[in-house]
């Protein structure tokens, strides 16, 4: 059992994931503070969307504590699910449904109470910029403004924490840029974001990041520190010599 | 309030899918007509006006009546005469004959005199199912009329009168069949195949991921995705049945209650035989693949509506009896055509409760091995 510190958002300890005689995710201890921007890293097939899966309880640990939003890992994935956001790698809002009708469906199944999920969509509209794009379907979208409007969406219930799956895969520089202004502004209100990523770029915008390798993490510290500890000029050096080692990938 | 608020936002959203595609719309409510239609009209084993060439060397009485009383017949139609059983070959190539009655010589005479008059029919054996219509058709019709003949005549009728009657369905017509095996067929198609359709559709594009990150329970999003279809459905079931009534002239004799109650048990057997598929099914290829090979094809082969089940090999007999749809499309015909009660069917709604159930337990156990 892991003691609550109202601290942190995200407490971890010994997580570990097998599948069969496999160890996906080998003993992993962290914690990610409360309002944290933490970068979560880690060549393919490290273990990282497997890590990420046990804490928003969609997969069950085999062994190992942890404690999201305050609430445990495994026993109460409910509590978990009302206080967090997630946005995946793939794509997921309805494409053939309109922006405006993915923030209602999305209101709609966090529970927010009918009076006020007008206000919020106009909120949200207006801080993303789509006031004229509300009644756009969001299948003819630029693909930078799918991921901005997914953002959004999986914070439209003010969430304690908002998971990031790679939510910047395949978007362009400039996109990419916009994307990250918008974490600021939620890791300004409060929000705690765990984000997962391949750009090395990225992992430097973080407060701190952890670097996974077959199942373990590596090293977990702020960018800069990482930086001077393994003499890198940037995070891809970093990177580098660390999966260097890896057995898996 | 918490609850409801998220599985009203679903059917809305699951509506939405399907009624701003206009193709699915038209797929959803105008298919099943097109399909009662066409099996209605087109499959149908009846005979209508077959041409028929005649060989009659005799050219007396008996022979006369028999072939006016064919021509009579709706289901016969006269098309000439031929005077050489060589002609015979050369017509049935050209492929407009069905049949061919060659009588024996001095038919009138021989049958009061002797009773053994003979009459052929020659058939293109090539369609077997149209051919042994045909002969069933003419044997019935040729055997009254001799009947007929020789009791005009006086002499003592030696055949075995056989009168025979149907029951329920007094003209045979083939819409009895249809109709039932339709709508099981139609049903099945939208609730179990257009269900794990949908389902697989959020597996496939990612959004059902971030629904089981929600808070919202993995049930309020399954039965979300059925309250359209449940209701698609009962607008086919009623739209299918008004075109029976009032086009093939199939009338329903029996309670439409107990029909509708019979119907919604059906309609719950599809959706978890379609939610079955779903937990399997990890595309929309794959759902429509396993909806379309195990479950569409073999009601559309084993459940009657085109072959009949009783003469097919025992194996198939019993393989069809493991069909929900051939159940359903039983106790229909007992309500729908026969009128029956629920006394008459509780045999079926009790095989397809027990169906209802196993299918439920078996996708529930699916869906949680998925999660772990």
């Amino acid at each position: 059992m892991i003691q609550p510190n109202d601290n942190y958002s995200i407490m971890v300890e010994d997580l570990t994931k097998r599948f069969g005689s496999f160890t996906a995710v080998d003993h992993i201890s962290f914690e990610v503070k409360k309002g944290e921007i933490f970068g979560f890293l880690g060549a393919n097939g490290a273990g990282k969307t497997t890590a990420m899966k046990m804490l928003c309880g969609l997969s069950k640990p085999t062994s190992g504590n942890a404690l999201v939003a305050g609430f445990e890992v495994g026993k109460d994935n409910e509590g978990i699910k009302k206080n967090i956001g997630y946005m995946s790698q793939r794509f997921s809002l309805y494409e053939e449904l309109k922006v405006w009708e993915n923030m209602r469906l999305y209101a709609g199944i966090y529970g927010i109470p009918e009076k006020q999920i007008k206000e919020r969509i106009e909120l949200m509209l207006e801080s993303l910029g789509f006031q004229n794009e509300i009644n756009t379907f969001v299948k003819s979208l630029p693909v930078g403004w799918k991921q901005k409007l997914a953002f959004a969406v999986s914070i439209i219930h003010n969430p304690k924490i908002v998971f990031l799956d790679e939510p910047t895969g395949g978007v362009d520089p400039a996109s990419r840029r916009q994307f990250w202004e918008l974490i600021y502004q939620a890791a300004d209100k409060g929000i705690t974001v765990f984000v997962t990523t391949h750009y090395m770029d990225e992992a430097e915008y973080c407060n701190r990041i952890s670097i996974m390798v077959d199942g373990k993490i590596a090293v977990i510290d702020k960018p800069q520190t990482l930086k001077m500890q393994y003499h890198g000029r940037n995070m891809d050096e970093v990177f580098r010599k660390l999966a260097r080692n890896a057995v898996r990938s | 309030m918490m609850s409801k608020t998220p599985f009203s936002a679903f059917v809305r959203k699951e509506f939405y899918h399907i009624f701003r595609d206009r193709w699915t719309t038209l797929i959803l409510l105008i298919m099943p007509m097109m399909m009662l239609l066409l099996l209605g009209f087109a499959i149908t084993t009846e005979v209508k006006n077959a041409q028929i060439l005649v060989l009659d060397p005799s050219r007396d009485e008996a022979t006369r009546m028999i072939i006016n009383t064919l021509e009579a017949s709706e289901y016969f139609e006269i098309k000439g005469e031929v005077t050489s059983i060589e002609e015979v070959e050369t017509l049935f190539r050209k492929g407009d004959i069905g049949m061919v009655l060659v009588f024996s010589e001095h038919f009138s005479d021989k049958m009061l005199h002797t009773g053994k008059a003979q009459v052929q029919l020659i058939t293109d054996g090539s369609d077997p199912n149209y051919a042994l219509t045909l002969t069933q058709y003419a044997t019935a019709i040729i055997g009254g009329v001799v009947q007929e003949f020789s009791a005009a005549q006086g002499s003592i009728p030696c055949q075995i009168h056989s009168d025979v009657r149907f029951m329920y369905n007094p003209t045979l017509k083939g819409g009895y069949n249809t109709v039932p095996g339709v709508l099981g067929m139609v049903l099945m198609l939208i609730c179990a195949m257009m269900t794990s359709i949908s389902i697989a559709r959020e597996k496939e594009f990612g959004t059902m991921e971030i629904l089981l990150v929600s808070p919202v329970k993995p049930i309020v999003i399954i039965l979300s995705k059925t309250v359209p279809y449940i209701l698609i459905s009962l607008i086919n079931l009623t739209t299918i049945l008004l075109l029976s009534v009032f086009v093939l002239k199939v009338p329903v004799t029996g309670n439409l209650l107990l029909f509708f109650l019979l119907a919604l048990l059906f309609i719950f057997v599809s959706l978890s035989l379609g939610l079955l598929v779903s937990a399997v099914a990890k595309s929309q290829m794959v759902a429509m693949l396993i909806s379309g090979m195990l479950m569409m094809l073999p009601v559309i082969l084993l459940s009657g509506i085109i072959f009949p089940v009783e003469s097919m090999p025992l194996f198939f007999q019993w393989l069809a009896n493991i069909i929900p749809a051939n159940w359903f499309i039983k106790a229909v015909k007992k309500v729908m055509i026969q009128g029956l009660g629920f006394g008459a069917i509780s045999f079926e709604l009790m095989i397809l409760s027990g169906m209802a159930l196993l299918l439920v337990l078996l996708s529930l156990k699916a869906f949680k091995k998925r999660l772990d």
